[in-house]
């Protein structure tokens, strides 16, 4: 059993898995950058580690050292989080190498599902559906628009190793293509170390749903049902929740059970999540894995009641999962909004800082909090400063609490997307779950700030 | 003469077009990096760079000039 973890992450995300070992007894070490020295997630572990300079390189991303601090702590498993290192096979490797548990899947998983085209040919061979494309990286332009033009137009570009919309474009037609082809190249190389593009058809009028799946070291894998996170911005969700109104009880199954059978084929271990486009005729396309707890996890919590973090420790112990398919609950509606400290016109990042905050209380609201009163927002990490979580029996009053926690919700001395989040969450297109990718581009035109 | 200003608080992760350089209308001078983000800082009109403000890895509020377009 752990007894011990070392959290390698920072913000709302460290103080939730702190949260969940202090339930199940588990003793927590946090690991910090001198810009955090002052954050909550700080003062919430057992003890706690500087691991360097603010930028992520000297601290988050520091390998070296945060394995030097695992070993000096004696924790026996590090929990990686989201971002940084929770995608970096070589890490879960290092760590299993330095006889440390990494609390995830395998290294040779991660790095299948982390390489766009590797997954989309493994997932092929898994029968999931994919969207119309190519199954290996592009040479160059030429061949691209050759690619594009026998899957027709409009298609999306995208990178390989890419994440968070970076080295993503959609494209209407071949000179859009061979102009957008090379700058997208560009920065995939330079983000992340790999220039491999790839096409597929672009979906029209998408949704975003995922599948959430728990998988043990026995071969027992189970769905817990799905999370619709279509309302983005700059392609990263805003807001997420389950379950989505836009699936019928066949089409959820049918996503489920083909999420099992993927996760099956591959040997996959611990917590992950699948993610699809879903057509207006609710055609179902796989798009990528997540091999890592995801930021919409607590809609999933508060919907089936488990504690994802729980489950994940525990098959990370090598336990065998406790509950069946059949035993999965899902019960009422859950709502996540990401607050996102910048601008809620531009999206531009606002880092500064925070000099009020007041938040909503009452029934069904939850709040995953990475600052406090008086907390500098830093321009050298993610805009996501908390996430508020409003669950109800249904839609109608989850969406009725959110809208009132949201009047209450008060952040001062730091622009954020809170106006923003107001004006989705009262558009009659939401109530009627009319929640397409393009929703905000296409029904949020004025924020009154 | 036009100011280039910063649209958003963080570091100057790049300087692409250098003193002395004559640009373009809508090319970019400067990319600023903050929260993960990289927003490149583009000419509004044609001209040269007269004068630079910062240097890469310089703190920027929103709203500082960055360079001086003439």
């Amino acid at each position: 059993m752990i007894r011990k973890i070392l959290i390698a992450n920072r913000g709302e995300i460290a103080s939730r898995v702190i949260r969940t070992c202090k339930n199940l007894g588990i003793s927590t070490v946090a690991v910090y950058s001198e810009a955090d020295s002052e954050a909550p997630f700080v003062g919430h572990a057992d003890e706690a580690y500087l691991l360097g300079g603010s930028r992520v390189q000297e601290s988050y991303l520091n390998v070296k050292k945060i394995l030097e601090i695992a070993k000096e702590t004696g924790v026996d498993a590090i929990h990686p989080g989201y971002g940084f290192l929770s995608e970096n096979a070589d890490f879960a490797r290092s760590c299993e190498d330095a006889g440390l548990i990494f609390i995830g899947p395998k290294p040779e998983v991660i790095q299948q599902m982390g390489n766009k085209v590797e997954a989309r040919k493994k997932m092929e061979q898994a029968g999931l559906p994919l969207v119309p494309g190519f199954s290996r990286p592009l040479i160059d332009s030429a061949e691209a628009a050759a690619v594009a033009e026998k899957i027709g137009y409009p298609v999306m570009l995208k990178a390989s190793a890419g994440g968070g919309g970076i080295g993503m474009q959609a494209v209407a037609n071949a000179d859009e293509l061979l102009k957008a082809f090379e700058g997208n190249q560009k920065r995939a190389q330079l983000f992340f170390g790999n220039g491999d593009m790839f096409i597929e058809k672009l979906i029209e009028k998408p949704r975003h749903i995922e599948i959430q799946v728990l998988a043990d070291g026995f071969g027992n894998a189970v769905y817990l049902w799905e999370r619709e996170c279509s309302v983005q911005r700059r392609h990263q969700k805003v807001v997420e929740e389950a379950p989505s109104s836009f699936l019928d009880e066949e089409t959820r199954k049918q996503m489920g059970i083909a999420a099992v059978k993927a996760v099956k084929a591959i040997g996959y271990c611990n917590a992950g999540t699948l993610e699809f486009l879903v057509d207006a005729d609710k055609n179902f396309y796989f798009l990528e894995m997540n091999t890592r707890l995801q930021v919409e996890h607590p809609v999933t919590e508060e919907i089936t009641g488990l504690d994802l973090v729980e489950q994940q420790i525990k098959i990370a112990s090598g336990n065998k999962l406790d509950f069946t398919q059949e035993e999965v609950k899902r019960e009422g509606h859950s709502i996540e909004v990401r607050i996102y400290a910048e601008d809620p016109k531009t999206f531009y990042p606002a880092p500064g800082k925070i000099s009020g905050l007041k938040l909503p209380e009452g029934e069904g609201i939850r709040h995953e909090l990475a600052v406090q009163n008086t907390s500098v927002v830093s321009h050298f990490y993610d805009p996501m400063i908390a996430k508020l979580v409003v669950s109800g029996g249904s839609r109608n009053e989850a969406i009725d609490r959110l809208r009132e926690a949201l009047n209450t919700y008060k952040i001062d001395g730091i622009k954020t997307n809170l106006p923003l989040l107001k004006e989705i969450i009262v558009h009659e297109a939401f109530s009627k779950g009319d929640t397409t990718t393009d929703f905000i581009d296409k029904y949020i035109k004025k924020i009154t700030v | 003469m036009a100011e280039l200003k910063a649209s958003m608080a963080g570091s100057v992760w790049k300087i692409v077009a250098g003193e002395g350089q004559s640009v373009t209308d809508g090319q970019d001078i400067i990319i600023l990096e903050s929260m993960k983000m990289e927003i490149p800082i583009a000419a509004e009109e044609a001209g040269t760079v007269k004068e630079l403000k910062v240097n890469e890895g310089d703190f920027v509020n929103e709203g500082d000039v960055l360079a001086v377009i003439e």
